[in-house]
Order: C-alpha cells, then sequence, then structure tokens
C-alpha cells in the first residue's frame, strides 16, 4: 500500500479502508516514522481472532529494546485477522510497514472515529514537528 | 521551570549525523544514532565510540589530596600507584551508596602525581556537594573539569588497535585498570584502559575544544574495522549485559555495597572513611535482598520498577531490563529475598497486565573470553 492512500492515527497507527463482502474491513498497521522511532523491534502482542474492539481501545502492543507502545485501533469492530506470522519475523515490519507488515484486519462496525484521522501531509507535518 | 539541557562538546556532531537526543541527568545524549542493537553488536565484535562527556570529572591537589580521599571512598586509595585506577564507592554514614567511583593517580605532564575521580552525571553535584561538607580539615582541593575537557570511550576487540596509531605512547602496553598522560593526534589527553561495555578498549579526556578532531579522526580510523558511534543505548545494553551496576538503578541511598554483590570495592581495614562502622555492621547481614539477574522465558521486556513475584507474592522489584542482543532474551536485574538469590530460582516479573516467568541466573549475563 501506498503511504499516500493511507490515513494515520496521532498515535502512528494507519488505516487502509477497504469494502468487504458485508461491510467495510479496515487493515492496521504502524507507520513508517513509528517503526523508524521504535527501530529495535523485540515483541509484538495482538488480540484473538473475533475479538470485538472499541474504537479508541488497545489491541496489543510493540516492544523495542527502548520502550514499548499501546496500539490502538480508531474504529470499532471484530477482529477478522491477525499478521501472527510477524511475531517470528519482526524484521518485516521494519522492511515494510506499510504493506507485508500489517497488523490486524477488522471488521468495521463503526467508523465514526476515522474523522479524527490524519491523511499523509498531515501526518508527515504532525512527525515533522515532533521531530 | 525547566532548566536547559547541558551540552557536550560532541552536541553539534551528535546533532548532525543522526544522533537522537534525549536527556540524560540533566545532559542532552545521544540515545542512538540508528539502532541500539546494531551499535551494541558493532562494540562486541569491533568496536564502539561513546561520548561519555557527561561522566563528572574532578581534579586533586593539595598534599592531603591522598588522605582525603582515603577517608571518602570504600577502598584505600592513598598508596595507588602512579598510574593506577581503583573502583570504589562513596557512601553516607548509614553505608548507603552516594555514588560509584572511579579514582585515579596520575602523573601530570610535567610528572608531578595527583589524584582524579570520575563520577556520574546525575550525581555531580550531589557528590561536589559532599566533598566540599568533607573537605575541612585537610590540605586538599578539587576542579571540576567536567564542562572544560570532554571524554571519549573506545570499546570492543578492535578498540586498542584503533586508537594506538593515533598516539604518542603505545596503548597496547597499558594494563587494564592503569592509565597515563600522552598525547592524541597531537592534544595532550589523559588515556586509561577502562570502561563500562565489558569488552576491552579506553577511555580519552581531551580538552573540550580539541574533541571533535579526536572524534571523528578515530572513527575515520575505525571505519575499515567496521567501527561505529554508539549512543547511551548500547552502553547500557553493553552494561547490563556484563552485569555493571547503573547509579539510580541497581545502587541508591537505600542499598548498601554488599547486597548488590559489590563487597570487592569495600575495604574495612587499617583506616578510618566515612561510613565505614556502618558498613562493618551490614557486611553479615543474612537478610538483606540481594542483587541478581534474571533471564525471562518469554520474549516481553521487563523494566525498572516491575515487581518480581514468588508464590503470588510481591518479594522486590526490577532495577534495570533489557532485550540483550547476544544472548537474544530479555535480561534483567533485580534484588531479591536472600532465598530466592541463588541460581535457578523460579520467579514472575508483572509485565504490565501479566506475570511472565523468570529465572535466576548468575552474572555477569556476558563477559569475554
Amino acid at each position: 500500500m501506498k503511504p499516500e492512500e493511507l490515513l494515520y492515527a496521532p498515535t502512528h497507527e494507519w488505516v487502509f479502508l477497504a469494502d468487504g463482502p458485508d461491510g467495510k474491513i479496515a487493515t492496521l498497521g504502524v507507520s513508517a516514522f513509528a517503526v523508524e522511532q521504535l527501530s529495535d523491534l523485540v515483541f509484538i502482542d495482538f488480540p484473538e481472532v473475533g475479538q470485538t474492539l472499541e474504537a479508541g481501545a488497545s489491541f496489543g502492543e510493540i516492544e523495542s529494546v527502548k520502550s514499548v507502545s499501546d496500539l490502538y485501533t480508531p474504529v470499532a469492530g471484530e477482529v477478522l485477522e491477525v499478521n501472527s506470522g510477524l511475531a517470528d519475523a519482526l524484521d518485516t515490519i521494519n522492511d515494510d510497514p506499510h504493506g507485508a507488515g500489517w497488523l490486524i484486519k477488522i471488521k468495521v462496525s463503526d467508523d465514526a472515529g476515522l474523522a479524527n484521522l490524519l491523511d499523509f501531509a498531515a501526518y508527515q507535518k504532525q512527525c515533522q514537528e515532533a521531530q | 521551570m525547566s532548566t536547559p539541557l547541558l551540552q557536550t562538546p560532541l552536541h553539534a556532531w551528535h546533532a548532525a549525523n543522526g544522533g537522537r537526543m534525549v536527556d540524560f541527568s540533566g545532559w542532552s545524549m545521544p540515545v542512538q544514532y540508528h539502532s541500539i542493537v546494531e551499535e551494541h553488536q558493532a562494540t562486541r565484535t569491533r568496536a564502539g565510540l561513546f561520548d561519555v562527556s557527561h561522566m563528572g570529572r574532578l581534579r586533586f591537589s593539595g598534599a592531603g589530596a591522598g588522605a582525603f580521599l582515603d577517608r571518602l571512598v570504600t577502598r584505600r586509595v592513598d598508596n595507588l600507584a602512579v598510574g593506577k585506577i581503583r573502583y570504589a564507592l562513596i557512601v553516607n554514614e548509614s553505608g548507603g551508596v552516594l555514588d560509584d567511583v572511579l579514582v585515579y593517580r596520575l602523573a601530570d605532564p610535567t610528572g608531578t602525581p595527583y589524584f582524579a575521580m570520575v563520577v556520574n552525571a546525575g550525581n555531580r553535584q550531589k557528590i561536589t556537594a559532599w566533598i566540599d561538607s568533607q573537605l575541612s580539615g585537610f590540605d586538599a582541593a578539587y576542579v571540576d573539569e567536567t564542562p572544560t575537557t570532554a571524554m571519549l570511550a573506545v570499546q570492543g576487540p578492535h578498540a586498542i588497535e584503533m586508537v594506538d596509531p593515533l598516539l604518542a605512547a603505545p596503548l597496547a602496553k597499558l594494563g587494564y585498570y592503569t592509565g597515563i598522560w600522552t598525547e592524541i593526534l597531537g592534544a595532550p589527553c589523559v588515556l586509561s584502559r577502562t570502561g563500562y561495555t565489558g569488552e576491552d578498549g579506553c577511555e580519552i579526556t581531551v580538552a573540550a575544544e580539541m574533541a571533535e578532531n579526536v572524534w571523528t579522526e578515530i572513527l575515520k580510523r575505525g571505519a575499515s574495522l567496521g567501527a561505529k558511534a554508539a549512543g547511551l543505548g548500547a552502553r547500557d545494553t553493553l552494561r547490563l549485559e556484563a552485569a555493571m551496576p547503573l547509579y539510580g538503578h541497581e545502587l541508591t541511598e537505600q542499598i548498601d555495597p554488599y547486597q548488590a554483590g559489590l563487597g570487592f570495592a569495600v575495604n574495612l581495614t587499617g583506616r578510618e572513611f566515612v561510613g565505614r562502622e556502618a558498613l562493618q555492621a551490614l557486611k553479615n547481614r543474612a537478610d538483606a535482598p540481594r542483587r541478581v539477574g534474571l533471564e525471562m522465558l518469554g520474549r516481553r521486556i521487563p523494566r525498572e520498577h516491575f515487581p518480581v513475584q514468588a508464590d503470588g507474592a510481591v518479594v522486590g522489584e526490577i532495577t534495570s531490563g533489557t532485550f540483550s542482543p547476544t544472548l537474544q532474551k530479555p535480561i534483567a536485574m533485580a534484588y531479591l529475598p536472600p532465598a530466592l538469590a541463588h541460581e535457578g530460582a523460579e520467579v514472575e516479573v508483572q509485565i504490565r497486565n501479566r506475570l511472565e516467568p523468570a529465572r535466576v541466573v548468575k552474572l555477569p549475563f556476558y563477559s569475554r573470553s
């Protein structure tokens, strides 16, 4: 996925929204900027498939040598799929954070939280200001 | 109101070369340039170059300086031969650790012997105030040379061959824990075979204005050997693998040297020093929690202050934890009751909302062979 086509949470998760057979499906990941900041990943924790998440809820955590961060979903819904293979291949997140390094897919029940997300340009601006 | 962060003479270089600057004990220091793990591995297998100018550097003068330091620290130092360096502790009247320090006996370029001391960055104000309160009656004085000098650490198996060609005197002949005045690239420096990584290497103290030239030349010479600039992140993972205590974590005023496993750095006999009586009484205390090493069975990292449990009860807490790049698993140090302070003891660490199994292991986690 191209970074320009994603939406970003101020907490550095990205969201890609697509139409599924019965409703919208959101793919979530961590932005390249956040992955670069974390740099030395050592652990990732996923939710269970089938678990229902509320908008703004933590769906897992990502840990680097330096620190640990909660992962938040901006949309509500049911966890359809988790990219569980990443647990033993954390380099994939470093190498391709917006593609093969995706984290979870959610069947969206409420996408109101998308209104709080940033487009690529606005997110880049936030990252530049943070540096 | 926040105080502006102090900057080392290499600050501009760090900022221009990708250093991620963080507040460390009031100093703006690079935690990493790129990857902590890569900087760690470079130091273990080749060489790492660290800016440690934030460490406090005190230079003593006066005929009574040796006698004064002897009263201040937990080991005898007034008999140090010129060129020798000794690790020691400064403790308060109750035996609590105020700082861990290196005491140097050096001869300046004119051949005049003097004492010097390196203290932790975060303790510099506290220790200078402590020294001021103890100096009365001694023919001794000191100058805080921290702002006018820089200190560089070159650590790793290739450290010596990298630095040697730049020196007026061969470093290869300098024994471990010894130091001399010499010249590096024509600049007068104190060179010592010391470090805080568990690797061979040296530390170089030069005038602040010479620091950037020395730093960049060492890096240039080291490039073909795979040397890297390394930040405080790697310094922390390296010292943790080597089980070296860090003040504010394994050492505090509430901890005595014996609990910390630093009994070797205390010599109670033959002289008076601040805290001696208290330490004498603490020495054979059987019930005090002890510093131990922990290896995690899972992947999550136990971090400072996380509770350690055994049989459902909290028995201690983590003082430092990280992911060990050498062992490829999370490791930590903690203080545990004597009954659990033995190899193989099984405990659990409360990592956020979960209990993660851990095992007490022998320290250090890593030692170079």
